[in-house]
């Protein structure tokens, strides 16, 4: 088992045709994740890279009932293109796209939120994302694979390349992950750290999970609260971020500390405070985890909510 | 992006949300031509007091002496010329403080009530928040700290939009006479405006004043736009002051480096912003201090390496570098040979340390070891960062 995605996802990728979009469907592919095709309104009918191209979302919908939407697309066009897939009815959908106006993501994410309370089950990993991997099931954005692993611990994060590292250490102590998911650094996103921790916590595959944090908003202390009500497996977790200064964005457009809030340090102690085990080097993310896991009781008895 | 005030309520005044009238001045002669020809200062409709007001981006202005009231023409070019040249000094400006090189005299108000009104988006809710407090004049995070209860908050939901409803409630928070509330409808049904179609991302008028006369006035203004959204906001762009923000970080937006000058003396340049974050807290943890953020993206190529380095050494308290990327799609022989070349091309004489993981990490690391220059290699980050600080200190 995994979470969301495994060998038998299908996938298509809006802007298939873009230099981005092209080299990581490629790539995509190559690690054996079945992409059935792209989209590239006007490109409708022709082959690219050895993939199907059609106009829109719901011809290929239509045609391959593809079960994730990749997105490459400028960030000025990004939102319409989550649009097309909500409206198309694909139930997973990861927006790679950086830069993407908060003011679209709002009404991106009210669209959503509406759907979902109308009873339909449409996710939204991202935007400004890794995406998301299965290891030996299917990757489906742009983090190199081969640094991972099939194996116990879930990852969720709101950074890349520190994802990345956490991954490569769990992959170099044999403890391997079991899907991987990057929400994202803007601070108006699709899923949050509690959707993919309740996944992780209902997946047989997964003994424990890590959470990589940073500064900005208050989603890591929600997600320590559901941890510790609704969690029995053990959560690692990293807040990046704790030399930043105030007020100034730290290159992902939701890491910012404004008005003294969403500091590292609050968050550090507020997730310690609800049993999360914090890590404040992150060269022993991997190592804590295998302590977890090794000290013989990592599941835990839940707290009443 | 931040603006000024002055140019805040310009666009406020466009979109009409009432502010003062008044007039930009950037030199005392201009001050002094001013005072002869322009309405704001002559005949019968003048004012009876003028505020002569510091424009630099960060608050706390009046506190630090930027903020002058005149009770005749004469005084405003002696106040202008104490104010201009000055650097102010405020909780928002750093220890070096902020050089006030523009001034704007508007006409002063018969205060009656002070309030505050904002617009930032919230991130919990997930929609524009309206914030409406009954203590105007005060830093909004310290009403919200000691009387949380005298701040009122409310989600506008994007579907719905706005309804005048949403500013009589408002009005009636702030106890507002019922005759002035249409004004208040007004104010917020054109701040949410101006917010939605300017793209901003924080929208602050502190104070909202009530004046002897019954007029509601945004007597100070205070707006932060959105980076993504500067894009397509032509009209916004034009108001970026180049002046106010830091040289090293306006030469790295040129290269799309995403440079954040900070106070210590080891430099780090990374790939990921995450990533770049965690390294600087590591440089902390290992009893260091970090000189910067710096974002150097995936590709981490020697032309963006080079300029990379060429934006570090421009800060004069850098006194070694760090490097730390984690080779994913782009190998790290390739990101190895990239920083060879460009530390040859650049002459590095400060402590360099490399920390190389990733895709054939053991190659691009051997590549450094052999290159001849005096770069120090390591494979996990906390010994990159315990390499650099011990370098740092022994080079003292």
């Amino acid at each position: 088992m995994s979470i969301l995605v495994d060998r038998s996802t299908r996938v298509i990728v809006q802007g298939i045709t873009g230099k981005e979009g092209s080299y990581h469907a490629t790539a995509c592919r190559e690690y054996g994740t079945k992409v059935v095709g792209g989209v590239t309104p006007g490109k409708g009918g022709t082959i690219h890279e050895g993939f199907p191209v059609w106009n829109s979302v719901f011809d290929a919908r239509d045609a391959e009932s593809p079960d994730v939407s990749l997105i490459f697309v400028p960030p000025a066009f990004a939102a319409d293109a989550i649009l097309e897939s909500i409206a198309a009815d694909i139930p997973l959908i990861v927006c790679i796209t950086e830069g993407i106006p908060v003011m679209d993501m709002v009404r991106v994410r009210r669209v959503l939120d509406s759907r979902n309370e109308q009873g339909d089950r449409i996710r939204l990993i991202g935007p400004n994302c890794p995406g998301i991997i299965t290891p030996d099931g299917a990757k489906i954005g742009i983090m190199p694979g081969y640094i991972h692993k099939r194996g116990r611990v879930g990852v969720v994060s709101r950074s890349g390349t520190l994802t990345y590292e956490a991954v490569w250490q769990l992959t170099q102590l044999g403890l391997g992950e079991s899907t991987c998911v990057g929400i994202g650094g803007d601070p108006v996103r699709g899923l949050n750290f509690i959707d993919v921790l309740e996944m992780f916590e209902s997946d047989p595959e997964t003994e424990a999970v890590v959470m990589i944090g940073e500064i900005g908003g208050e989603d890591e202390e929600r997600a320590a609260v559901f941890a510790q009500t609704k969690m029995t497996k053990p959560v690692v977790g990293f807040i990046a971020g704790l030399t930043a200064p105030p007020g100034r964005r730290m290159g992902h457009a939701g890491a910012i500390v404004s008005g003294g809030k969403g500091t590292a340090r609050d968050k550090m102690a507020f997730l310690e405070s609800h049993g999360i085990r914090v890590v404040d080097n992150p060269s022993l993310i991997g190592k804590t985890v295998a302590d977890v896991l090794a000290s013989g009781k990592p599941r835990r008895t839940l707290l009443p909510a | 992006m931040n603006i000024h005030e002055y140019q805040a309520k310009e666009l406020f005044k466009e979109f009409g949300i009432p502010v003062p009238t008044g007039v930009l001045v950037e030199s005392v002669e201009e001050a002094r031509k001013i005072l002869l020809d322009s309405p704001l200062f002559r005949g019968e409709t003048r004012p009876s007091v003028w505020a002569v007001k510091a424009q630099i981006h960060a608050g706390g202005r009046g506190k630090a002496g930027g903020v002058k009231l005149a009770r005749n023409p004469e005084e405003i070019p002696g106040l202008v010329s104490q104010i201009l040249g000055k650097t102010l000094v405020t909780h928002q400006t750093g220890p070096e403080g902020k050089k006030v090189l523009k001034v704007w005299i508007e006409e002063g108000s018969n205060i009656a009530r002070e309030f505050y009104l904002g617009v930032v988006v919230d991130r919990t809710t997930r929609r524009m928040a309206l914030i409406a407090s009954t203590e105007g004049g005060m830093e909004i995070e310290e009403v919200a700290q000691s009387h949380p209860e005298k701040i009122f908050h409310l989600a506008v939901d994007p579907m719905e939009g706005y309804s005048p409803y949403i500013g009589r409630r408002i009005s009636q928070f702030l106890g507002l006479p019922f005759s002035v509330q249409s004004q208040m409808v007004n104010i917020v049904r054109d701040l949410l405006d101006f917010f939605q179609k300017r793209d901003a991302s924080m929208v602050e008028i502190n104070p909202l004043v009530l004046t002897k006369e019954d007029r509601l006035i945004a007597l100070d203004a205070k707006v932060g736009f959105d980076d993504n959204a500067v894009g397509r906001q032509p009209a916004v762009r034009g108001l970026r002051d180049l002046s106010e923000e830091n040289e090293l970080e306006i030469e790295a937006s040129k290269y799309n480096l995403n440079y954040v000058k900070l106070d210590g003396n080891i430099a780090c340049m990374v790939n990921g912003a995450g990533l770049a974050m965690a390294t600087m807290d590591v440089i902390a943890l290992a009893g260091g201090s970090p000189a910067n953020f710096l974002d150097v993206g995936g590709g981490a190529s020697k032309e963006t390496v080079e300029q990379a380095f060429r934006i570090i050494l421009g800060d004069p308290h850098v006194k070694g570098i760090f490097v730390n990327i984690f080779g994913g799609i782009v190998r790290c022989e390739r990101i190895a040979g990239g920083i060879i070349a460009a530390a040859q091309d650049v002459k590095i004489t400060i402590p360099l340390v490399v920390r190389l993981q990733g895709t054939n990490a053991k190659e691009g690391r051997e590549m450094l070891r052999n290159s001849g220059l005096a770069i120090q290699v390591a494979e996990e980050l906390y010994e990159g960062a315990e390499k650099i600080v011990l370098a740092v200190k022994g080079d003292k």
